[in-house]
């Protein structure tokens, strides 16, 4: 297929910027369901404190949505967003393999995986010098956005639906495969804050490689 | 440094914004699509056949069973009926019935009995596996014959929080579900008061708030606007709680 005239195709763009919205408002009204019960278990059960194997922070309200503590609100948000959340994925997936920038871009190639590589792109990182090589994005970045993608959203994803219980009746193999409801629910949690933390460091190294272009390309599309 | 004033600035009015948006009529009406769209999939996805919760076996049983929300009735009636082994507890069968009548315990325990093992799933988040034992639903409402305008059962209640009865509804669907019981015993005995003595509903695909406890009678009715505060139950009235809470 032919390579498209803009750095980030439309679809991509679109995509960024609804999963951008989507990942805040999940993550804020998220924390704020946290604090409905913030044990967190393994297996199929668990209600109990000697159940737990970790008891989260209470959030503050300025972190959560709605910022003050509202189940039925913050579940509200959780339910419509989800949505948007996992067709936007699922639009983009089908574009981007379509298009061939999953496989262009986002997946390496056997060459970018020699240690000599990878250890050269994380040198060039602690030097904050960004400029791209020969492809679009260097190994650590092809390793970032395809295990968000391909790994980290996708396990939200399938998490939140194992805990919807009127989806595990039409898919109950699918929280087998997580050791049940309670374990999907402490994965939920912890691919969250991988999220989170996939977010901070997007962010950063946004700001620390010339924001104005950066934004600008993920909206316009940027020229060739 | 303008630029992290500007992010602060974008994330505040992000806040803000959704406060506002989150108590709007407009956002009230996307929620409910949503609510549609999750409630749509999941009987599409289930391709027309019956989707059913998972049961579990004895050996994953939880160590208790957690109550939750009422824990007990508080009246004289209610002590009384306990007091007295809920000898003349009834259920009522009304509505939209061609055969509106009352069970006794002994009529609900001479009904075909459905044993199941499930996992109790509450909004909040934690979940309790126990094993209930009951009539199907379905059962009841054939005795009862439902007329052909009936579109959702409402579940009446003993129990008063905070100064409202407590009720539930479902729609038919859920109603005739195989795994949708009347139970009265929790792993093998007699209802705990605070689980629901004498008889609470099971609706297995759906979280606990739906699951009414300290059952009084059973209504079948065409729609759900004018009881209670008309959104189908004490939490969704109160609360705003989705009215389907198989999400």
């Amino acid at each position: 297929m032919e390579r498209p005239r803009k750095r980030h195709a439309l679809s991509t763009r679109i995509w960024h910027w609804l999963n951008a919205l989507s990942v805040i408002i999940l993550f804020m009204s998220g924390l704020n369901i946290s604090n409905a019960h913030r044990r967190l278990y393994w297996g199929h059960e668990g209600f109990a404190p000697e159940q737990a194997w970790l008891e989260v922070p209470r959030f503050p309200g300025w972190a959560t949505i709605p910022d003050y503590y509202s189940l039925a609100s913050a579940r509200d948000w959780h339910v419509v967003f989800a949505l948007v959340f996992g067709f936007s994925l699922l639009a983009f997936m089908i574009f981007a393999f379509a298009n061939g920038h999953m496989k262009r871009d986002i997946f390496a190639r056997a060459r970018e995986w020699k240690p000599s590589n990878i250890w050269h792109d994380i040198v060039e990182h602690l030097k904050f010098n960004f400029k791209p090589g020969k492809g679009k994005y260097n190994i650590l970045q092809k390793i970032a956005y395809a295990g968000v993608i391909l790994v980290l959203i996708p396990l939200m994803i399938f998490t939140g639906m194992v805990m919807s219980p009127g989806m595990e009746a039409v898919w109950p193999w699918l929280t087998d495969m997580f050791g049940g409801r309670q374990s999907a629910r402490s994965i939920h949690f912890l691919a969250a804050w991988s999220l989170f933390a996939f977010f901070v460091v997007h962010v950063l190294l946004v700001l620390a490689s010339g924001p104005t272009k950066q934004i600008r390309d993920m909206i316009t599309g940027g020229g060739e | 440094m303008q630029r992290r004033n500007f992010l602060a600035a974008g994330f505040a009015a992000i806040v803000a914004g959704c406060n506002d948006i989150g108590t709007s009529d407009w956002f009230g009406k996307v929620v409910e699509g949503a609510e549609g769209w999750h409630r749509g999939l999941h009987r599409a996805l289930g391709g027309g056949r019956i989707a059913m919760a998972p049961e579990f076996t004895r050996a994953d049983l939880s160590p208790y069973f957690r109550g939750n929300g009422s824990l007990t009735v508080d009246t004289e009636a209610y002590r009384t009926a306990e007091a007295e082994g809920f000898i003349n507890w009834r259920l009522s069968v009304g509505g939209l019935v061609d055969n509106p009548g009352e069970l006794s315990l002994d009529d609900i325990r001479a009904l075909p009995q459905r044993t199941q093992i499930t996992r109790h799933d509450c909004v909040e988040g934690w979940s309790a596996i126990g094993e209930w034992t009951g009539p199907q639903l379905s059962a009841i409402l054939d005795t009862a014959g439902v007329q052909p305008d009936a579109n959702f059962i409402v579940f009446r209640c003993a129990d008063n929080l905070n100064g409202s009865d407590y009720y539930e509804s479902c729609d038919m669907d859920d109603a005739l579900h195989p795994q949708t019981i009347i139970a009265h015993q929790l792993n093998g005995e007699a209802l705990p008061v605070i689980n629901g003595a004498p008889l609470r509903l099971r609706i297995e695909r759906q979280l606990g708030y739906k699951h009414a406890k300290y059952l009084t009678g059973i209504e079948v009715v065409a729609g759900l606007a004018d009881i209670g505060g008309g959104k189908g139950g004490y939490w969704e009235d109160r609360s705003g709680y989705q009215w389907y809470a198989g999400i």
